[in-house]
């Protein structure tokens, strides 16, 4: 397994599913969960975990600032 | 618990966060249309104002059009502008109270149509406030109309076969036109589809908000931005519509950045 | 007393406006008005008192720097005439939606359209039934001397504040361009930041602190309860100013079998027409409505059982006469005469007038 560095926390009720933070993610960590939220929207989600790096890319094109992000150095 | 959602939760630490929504931007859920650049260039406001320390400073004017509610999401104070107005209202905010920082946010329909004449003269007065523009060729609000700057052969539902110059004229590059008033002291074209892309018109929009604390002009930036339901494509499908089919009409990059224009250049002689 | 100047009416909202500590002026030139803006260009009272006036690109423009600088607290007007009141007709209504105070000053003449520069009434309906779109309503003050433009401004301040609603001085063309004598008021100072927090600081736009929430200058609602709740807080706003607001003045009423009634320039006139019928023995009297809105509709109904007709003198078709129709609720005759285009009568026309329409 790839040694974990980043994580993102997704508010589910927020995200409108839009897809431009899977586009913008540059390790394929996220991806549209099947699942929808209360509105119906496939929300996104940390699809392959082991390969975020904390980048903050899907934050930034994020419209509806849903997305916290987390990092760090110490290497576990 | 699974030994990867042991170590996420050890990553997911106050001391590891690197990125969180500012306290600027309340928690509702924003109305618009999933994918929409609105979102971001709010964030991207919000974070301005936070990071210069000037919440109790700001006053925002809202436009109408999509953007109507701005009011809603970012922690200020606020005038919502009649369509088209923003910048007379504006005006009217920072000349009683010179000390504030003062913004407009508009779409291209209610700054490059109806709120043509306010938008010219505003910045040509020089007006030391920020002008924030929305450009996604359409609008939004009412359904997906022709905006002013709607491309030719652009379908939108007044103009179901494409933009026609014969009968509907020509996109407005207004902020070209801008660019050569001499009021305006920044003048820039930005976009928001990438993270590279926010990045740049985040600092775009910091140094507008620091120009105005110079007092040397108008700082206006574009955004060329997408509208998903007007275009009637996915959001990431109209990012790519909009690199291929807005940026050969609006470039990106600075347009102007001399500050306000040497009023000898146009004093009378005698 | 105050100091004396012989000034025209036109410089006289100028000068109040200035000495009653008026943070901004923002308009747009038009005949018969101009002077307003001239003069304050002249006196530059950004030097003295940090007024700000600044010359717009258009009448739209200008009411809208009005509701931005408003909706902030502060004290600011905006002039024009009957054309470019139109134009403002959208920043208005705005106003009135978002319950912000300025002075709107109308100096009124000919239309309909570009019409003529002559003076005129013709905006009546205009200025008291609203103007623009939605149920509103002005406070609309009609002065009907050069010292009440004076006066006008200074209460004008002071009802848009009183009720934070747009207050219209609804003059024209002959009380904006007389001369006559008028005693000022002294220089007050403009309202601090610590008054305009103690004043507006429930509502205006001055800049959120940290221990409140933000204020929101609007006039939009999507919830239809609440809009609904708006508009009857609109409602019950009028209804407070026409129990207590009401003013007008009534000359030789008391004994009159007929009453005049005239408003600014026309009550001028109808002042003589008053003096020519009595001497030819007509006991006539003259009501001047001088809040237009609210309209002393109970002084007209009280006298409607009193007097054998009324005459509604108008520099227009015949607009206000609709007020006092329903006022005396046809209790008594309720005749109109009025002239147009810019043509002001003489009292002699209005006294052959009141003759010709009641028969005495």
């Amino acid at each position: 397994m790839a040694k974990v560095r980043g994580a993102v926390v997704v508010d589910t009720e927020v995200c409108k599913g839009c897809n431009l933070c899977v586009v913008a993610c540059p390790t394929l960590t996220l991806a549209l969960n099947r699942n929808v939220n209360n509105k119906g929207y496939h929300y996104s989600y940390m699809e392959n975990p082991e390969n975020c790096t904390g980048c903050t890319n899907c934050s930034t094109v994020c419209p509806d600032s849903c997305i916290t992000v987390y990092r760090t150095k110490t290497v576990h | 618990m699974s030994v990867l959602t042991e170590r996420i939760n050890q990553i997911i630490k106050p001391e590891n966060l690197v990125y969180a929504k500012t306290p600027l931007l309340n928690d509702d859920a924003m109305h618009y249309c999933p994918g929409c650049s609105h979102g971001v260039v709010h964030r991207l406001i919000a974070e301005v104002i936070e990071e210069m320390g000037i919440q109790e400073q700001t006053i925002g004017v809202s436009p109408v059009g999509c953007a109507v509610f701005a009011y809603n999401y970012i922690d200020i104070d606020w005038a919502e502008a009649a369509h088209g107005r923003a910048p007379a209202v504006a005006t009217g905010i920072k000349r009683v109270m010179p000390e504030k920082y003062v913004f407009s946010y508009q779409g291209d329909g209610d700054l490059a149509a109806i709120g043509t004449a306010e938008t010219l003269h505003a910045i040509n007065r020089g007006e030391n406030i920020v002008m924030i523009f929305i450009n996604n060729a359409i609008y939004g609000m009412t359904g997906g109309q022709m905006a002013p700057t709607t491309l030719i052969g652009q379908i939108t539902a007044t103009t179901p076969f494409g933009r026609n110059a014969d009968l509907n004229g020509y996109p407005l590059k207004i902020t070209e036109l801008i660019a050569q008033l001499p009021g305006a002291a920044y003048v820039t074209r930005q976009s928001v589809q990438t993270p590279a892309a926010v990045r740049k018109a985040k600092k775009a929009i910091r140094k507008a908000f620091e120009i105005q604390a110079k007092k040397i002009g108008t700082a206006f930036v574009e955004v060329v931005s997408t509208c998903s339901s007007g275009w009637k494509l996915t959001p990431v499908a109209s990012n790519k519509w909009m690199e291929d089919n807005m940026f050969p009409q609006y470039p990106l990059g600075d347009l102007k950045d001399s500050g306000r224009a040497d009023a000898d250049l146009y004093r009378i002689k005698g | 007393m105050g100091e004396l100047r012989l000034m025209k009416g036109n410089e006289v909202i100028a000068e109040a406006a200035i000495r009653c500590g008026c943070d901004g002026y923002f308009g747009y030139p038009i005949t018969p008005q101009s002077e307003i803006m001239e003069t304050l260009m002249t006196l530059r009272p950004w030097e003295d008192s940090g007024m700000v006036v600044l010359q717009a690109e258009s009448e739209i423009a200008s009411i809208h720097m009005v509701y931005g600088a408003a909706g902030a607290g502060k004290r600011v007007m905006t002039s024009s005439s009957s054309p470019g009141i139109s134009l403002m007709a959208e920043g208005i209504s705005y106003m009135a939606g978002a319950e912000l105070p300025c002075v709107i000053v109308n100096v009124q003449r000919g239309g309909p359209g570009l019409g003529t520069i002559q003076p005129s009434q013709a905006d009546y309906n205009q200025a008291t039934k609203g103007g623009g779109h939605g149920d509103y309503s002005l406070f609309v003050l009609a002065p009907a001397s050069v010292q009440e433009m004076h006066d006008f401004v200074i209460l004008g301040f002071e009802m848009a504040f009183k009720y934070r609603n747009p207050v219209m001085i609804l003059a024209d063309g002959v009380i904006g361009q007389l001369m006559e004598k008028v005693e000022l008021i002294d220089h007050r100072p403009r309202w601090t930041n610590e008054q305009i927090l103690e004043i507006s600081g429930e509502w205006a736009t001055y800049g959120k602190s940290q221990n409140r929430k933000k204020h929101i200058i609007t006039s939009l609602e999507m919830d239809s309860n609440t809009m609904e709740q708006n508009n009857l807080r609109l409602q019950a706003k009028y209804e407070r100013m026409k129990e207590v607001e009401v003013r007008y003045e009534a000359i030789e009423c008391d004994d009159a079998d007929y009453i005049l009634v005239a408003f600014g320039s026309a009550a001028r006139i109808c002042q003589k027409t008053v003096q020519i019928a009595r001497q030819k023995g007509v006991k006539v009297g003259l009501i001047r409505p001088i809040t237009l809105f609210p309209f002393p509709e109970k002084i007209i109904a009280q006298y409607a059982s009193k007097v054998k007709g009324f005459l509604s003198v108008e520099f227009n078709a015949g607009q206000m006469v609709n007020d006092i129709r329903l006022a005396v609720n046809g209790n008594t005759k309720v005749a109109y005469f009025g002239r147009m285009g810019g043509i002001v009568p003489t009292p002699d026309e209005v006294e052959i007038a009141l003759h010709q329409r009641f028969k005495n």
